[in-house]
């Protein structure tokens, strides 16, 4: 007799298990540890707080290690538990001006205040497998014992730049609206470049590259130099009403980008440098210039530059953006679809039916189908 | 505050109170415009996007202590789908869960509706993945909306037409586009289009979630909703040549499922509940309880 | 010739992007089953005119009036949307350059037809698909090729498809942006042939824009000449090309009429 399949529930029950006993692997490999994650892992927990759009890293290194170090799962556990938290209020704006600087370069000046600060990177690094770390515990000396002496701020790239009038300012709308907060509210379009940068920020880092990369291949038409890449510590303030004046409530460790396009004029505006903006949490460099050059990219049409490419799309770009949705939506064809299948099914049989019966009829010499 | 009641640190019905009347009133916006998507603050939920995401936050907004939940995959209670989205609802809020179409006040579904009729009072919750009718046609956003607000819709019977040109008669079998009192044109979510006249007056209340495209939508009881067609190729449901191999139905949609190496089939009800009863009041098909040959 | 009323009736209509004008100060009327050319050299604003005559582009200065059917002479600028859509739809045509805008490429020639007739609400398909092969017959389009899609037509095929898909609404007003410019010259005759044949039996207005004066001269009855967004000169298409008065015309006639 045909049985149905059923206990759905047990079956569930059971996988969860079965990914937990997976996610650890063998009992006899000591466990990782939060910490570990957080302190040895630091690029994937900045990558998992900018798309999160979350600023924690011991939740997400928790994410990391809970989704076995898939990140774009980990990225759907901290939006999930972002979306229940209380928003107690917005923080000052915040000034990466004044950021404590770990790292800091321009390709546009050869030197410049400040000067350029090489920091970690694995930019010179020869990529060569380092087989010394697969040794266990491998000791290294503490390398903040020859860490530079005192803190370097400086001022942005495109603040001196501006003090020449050549960089375009960013005019604030009137009224200095708050931007609108795509974790609360629909993405409409056309949307304000506010909005456009959220949504690129909490974007996909993989897909803003390809993006970003196809702009400088010929499908996009500027040619950006990356006046400044700066990584590096920044006060969060927040305005407390009852004080009447704005309270430093921490630090949070930034990567900023300003990529300059130079732009021609037109009868309304002069000639002038142009900019495409990224900002990511924690170091993470290929995020922020990716998401620069997208941003610059879809803001074509206000220089008059032909917006007829896939980076200058902003439906296309905006609406395709974000991993937690657009893997779901991937995924889902895993979840059952077989009563849309049976209608195709009988609909392909019928159509069979029909091309046979009159293939037949033309060619007379074919067995007939079955 | 005063309903909700915390469960392991969440909210009754998982969403903080804020959010829910948001989307509610984004669903009164809905019922009072039948067919017209409302944009809505979706939030990101425990579940992925395109698992129902949709339909969860519909649900989890109308939820209340004394609803009695049903929910359905495929036209089934117990796929794992289901059975998942049961779970979560049960762990958030303690609602008593049916299987029975008739005892439940609000039923969550994906891609069917029930065969039992839906009577006044209950509520059905559809996940909807996709719910732009005119996305394949038009993909800007900018102008399917001038397109909805105009009723420019001649575009989608295009393809109809074009159906019927190449297939000589209407391809499209699930996700049939209807036009909603008179207005607006709908996506009824991936339901085959043997459930469309279900629509069409039906007592219940009908809530469309989607959660990925950020819209909700509705039919209120007794709208009228129509099938798109030509006079001369009118729309048809599906029809079965066999009845229910279980319970002998001839009237429900059948599921086709393979039951040896062999390729050997047999169709049953997708309907699980609704096969189950008739088979209880002693209906039955060529295998109903008895053991194959 | 006198004419009972005018069709269209445009007066100083400018248009600018930014500094730079797209036209301006344009005053014309047109008549029922009037063709009227624009032309010019690319550049000069004809094909500015033309989107902002259709309001495809709002003007910025003047106004334009049509005869709206039933309640005669009616400012443009008045109508909501949805009235203008469906102007555009039914009571007028639009014939592009390149067939790419005009068609749909993707759905046979029959539902490219069609699709003007169920946008005004028929839904019998078997009439839709006979209404469609009338029309291609008379853009003398093959009866067979009624399921093909534009993708397989000639180039030729594709601009008579894209008339009698505006036509099949009995549009009383037609707008064509340089239709011709992408044929071969035998093919173009036939068109224009065609196109002219049309035009007097169902007596449709056409604004036709172009840069060539040989088909202004087969098909216009009257003719505009614009130069950097401005008109310059216009009258009947003979009296003008034979006696044109300004010496960016005569420059025009020479050296297209002489070649």
């Amino acid at each position: 007799m045909y049985v149905a399949v059923k206990g759905g529930e047990r079956a569930i029950a059971q996988s969860v298990d079965l990914v937990a006993r997976a996610r650890r692997g063998d009992p006899a490999v000591p466990e990782l540890s939060v910490e570990q994650i957080r302190q040895q892992m630091r690029l994937a927990v900045a990558r998992v707080m900018t798309e999160g759009s979350l600023y924690d890293e011991d939740l997400a290194a928790l994410a990391i290690k809970q989704a076995a170090g898939d990140l774009v799962e980990a990225i759907f556990l901290l939006r999930a538990y972002r979306t229940t938290l209380k928003r107690l209020g917005d923080s000052v704006p915040l000034d990466t001006a004044n950021m404590r600087l770990e790292r800091r370069i321009s390709s546009a000046f050869k030197d410049l205040p400040g000067g350029q600060v090489l920091g970690p990177t694995y930019d010179y690094t020869q990529r060569l497998l380092d087989f010394a770390l697969m040794a266990d515990a491998a000791v290294t000396e503490d390398p903040a014992a020859e860490a530079s002496a005192g803190p370097i701020v400086a001022p942005r790239v495109t603040d001196l730049l501006a003090g020449e009038g050549l960089l375009e300012t960013s005019a604030r709308a009137e009224g200095d609206p708050d931007p609108s907060d795509l974790t609360r509210e629909p993405l409409q379009l056309p949307a304000d470049r506010a909005t456009r940068l959220q949504n690129l920020a909490r974007g996909d880092e993989g897909y803003l590259l390809a993006l970003g990369y196809s702009t400088q291949r010929g499908y996009g038409t500027t040619h950006p130099f990356a006046a400044e890449i700066r990584f590096g510590a920044v006060a969060l303030e927040l305005f407390i009403d009852e004080l009447g004046f704005a309270v430093k409530i921490g630090e949070v460790d930034l990567t900023e980008c300003q990529l300059i396009t130079d732009f021609e004029g037109s009868a309304e505006a002069a000639p002038q440098f142009t900019r495409g903006y990224g900002l990511a949490f924690g170091h993470s460099e290929r995020k922020a210039m990716a998401m620069a050059l997208v941003d610059r990219a879809l803001r074509a049409g206000e220089f008059g530059e032909d917006t007829d490419l896939p980076a200058n799309n902003e439906e296309f770009v905006l609406a395709h953006s974000d991993n937690v949705e657009a893997s779901g939506f991937v995924q889902h064809l895993k979840l059952p679809h077989y009563v849309d299948f049976q209608t195709n099914l009988e609909l392909l049989r019928r159509l069979r039916a029909q091309w046979d019966a009159s293939n037949a009829g033309a060619t007379g010499d074919e067995e007939p189908a079955a | 505050m005063t309903q909700a009641e915390a469960h392991d640190g969440y909210n009754f019905a998982y969403l903080d109170e804020h959010t829910k009347r948001m989307i509610r009133r984004a669903l009164l916006k809905a019922v009072a415009i039948p067919g017209y998507q409302v944009p809505f603050g979706s939030r990101e939920m425990p579940l992925p996007y395109g698992w129902g995401t949709g339909g969860i936050q519909v649900t989890a907004a109308v939820i209340g202590r004394a609803d009695v939940l049903k929910v359905i995959d495929q036209g089934a209670d117990d796929t794992t789908n289901a059975v998942n989205i049961r779970s979560f609802f049960r762990k958030v809020t303690g609602v008593a869960t049916t299987e029975r179409t008739r005892e439940a006040t609000l039923i969550q579904t994906r891609h069917r509706i029930p065969e039992t009729p839906l009577s006044e009072g209950q509520i059905m919750v559809f996940q909807v993945p996709i719910p732009e009718p005119l996305r394949w046609l038009e993909p800007r956003e900018t102008e399917t909306r001038s397109m909805h607000a105009l009723r420019e819709y001649g575009v989608m019977h295009v393809k109809l037409y074009e159906d019927i040109v190449r297939h000589g008669r209407i391809a499209t079998t699930y996700d049939y586009p209807v036009i909603v009192n008179g207005h607006y044109l709908m996506r009824p979510s991936p339901i085959p289009k043997f459930d469309n006249p279900k629509l069409h007056r039906s007592p219940a209340l009908m809530l469309f979630g989607a959660g990925r495209e950020k819209r909700v939508y509705a039919v209120p009881p007794d709208t009228d909703v129509r099938s798109l067609d030509f006079d001369d190729h009118p729309f048809a449901i599906e029809r079965w040549d066999a009845p229910c191999a279980l319970c002998g139905a001839t009237d429900a949609y059948l599921d086709e499922i393979i039951i040896d190496d062999k390729g050997e089939r047999m169709y049953v009800c997708s309907d699980t509940e609704y096969c189950n009863d008739r088979q209880q009041a002693g209906h039955h098909g060529t295998q109903g309880g008895a053991p194959r040959a | 010739m006198k004419h009972p009323a005018p069709l269209l009736e445009v007066r100083d209509l400018g248009k600018r992007y930014g500094h730079r004008i797209g036209c301006e100060q344009v005053s014309f009327d047109l008549y029922p089953g009037e063709v009227l050319c624009i032309a010019g050299e690319s550049g000069s604003g004809k094909s500015t005119l033309l989107n902002t005559l259709a309001f495809q582009l709002r003007p910025d200065a003047g106004s334009v009036h049509y005869a709206m059917a039933g309640r005669g002479l009616t400012d443009l600028a008045s109508l909501p949307e949805a009235a203008l859509r469906e102007l555009w739809r039914t009571d007028w045509g639009f014939v592009r350059q390149n067939p790419r805008d005009g068609l749909r490429m993707g759905v046979s020639a029959g539902a490219n037809i069609g699709e003007r007739l169920m946008a005004v609400g028929q839904r019998h398909y078997g009439e839709i698909r006979a209404t469609a092969a009338d029309w291609l017959a008379r853009v003398e389009i093959d009866g067979a090729r009624l399921d093909d899609p534009p993708t397989a037509f000639s180039g030729g095929m594709q601009q008579r498809l894209q008339i009698a898909r505006n036509l099949v609404t009995h549009p009383r007003l037609v707008f064509m942006d340089e239709p011709t410019a992408g044929l071969d010259v035998s093919v173009q005759a036939r068109f224009l042939d065609l196109l002219r044949g049309l035009a007097a039996d169902l007596r449709i207005a056409v604004i036709l824009v172009t840069h060539d004066l040989a088909v202004a001269r087969l098909l216009a009855h009257r003719l505009i000449v614009m130069k950097q967004g401005r008109v310059i000169e216009t009258g009947l298409t003979d009296q003008l090309l034979d006696d044109p008065q300004h010496p960016y015309t005569q420059l025009l006639v020479s050296s297209v009429l002489a070649a």
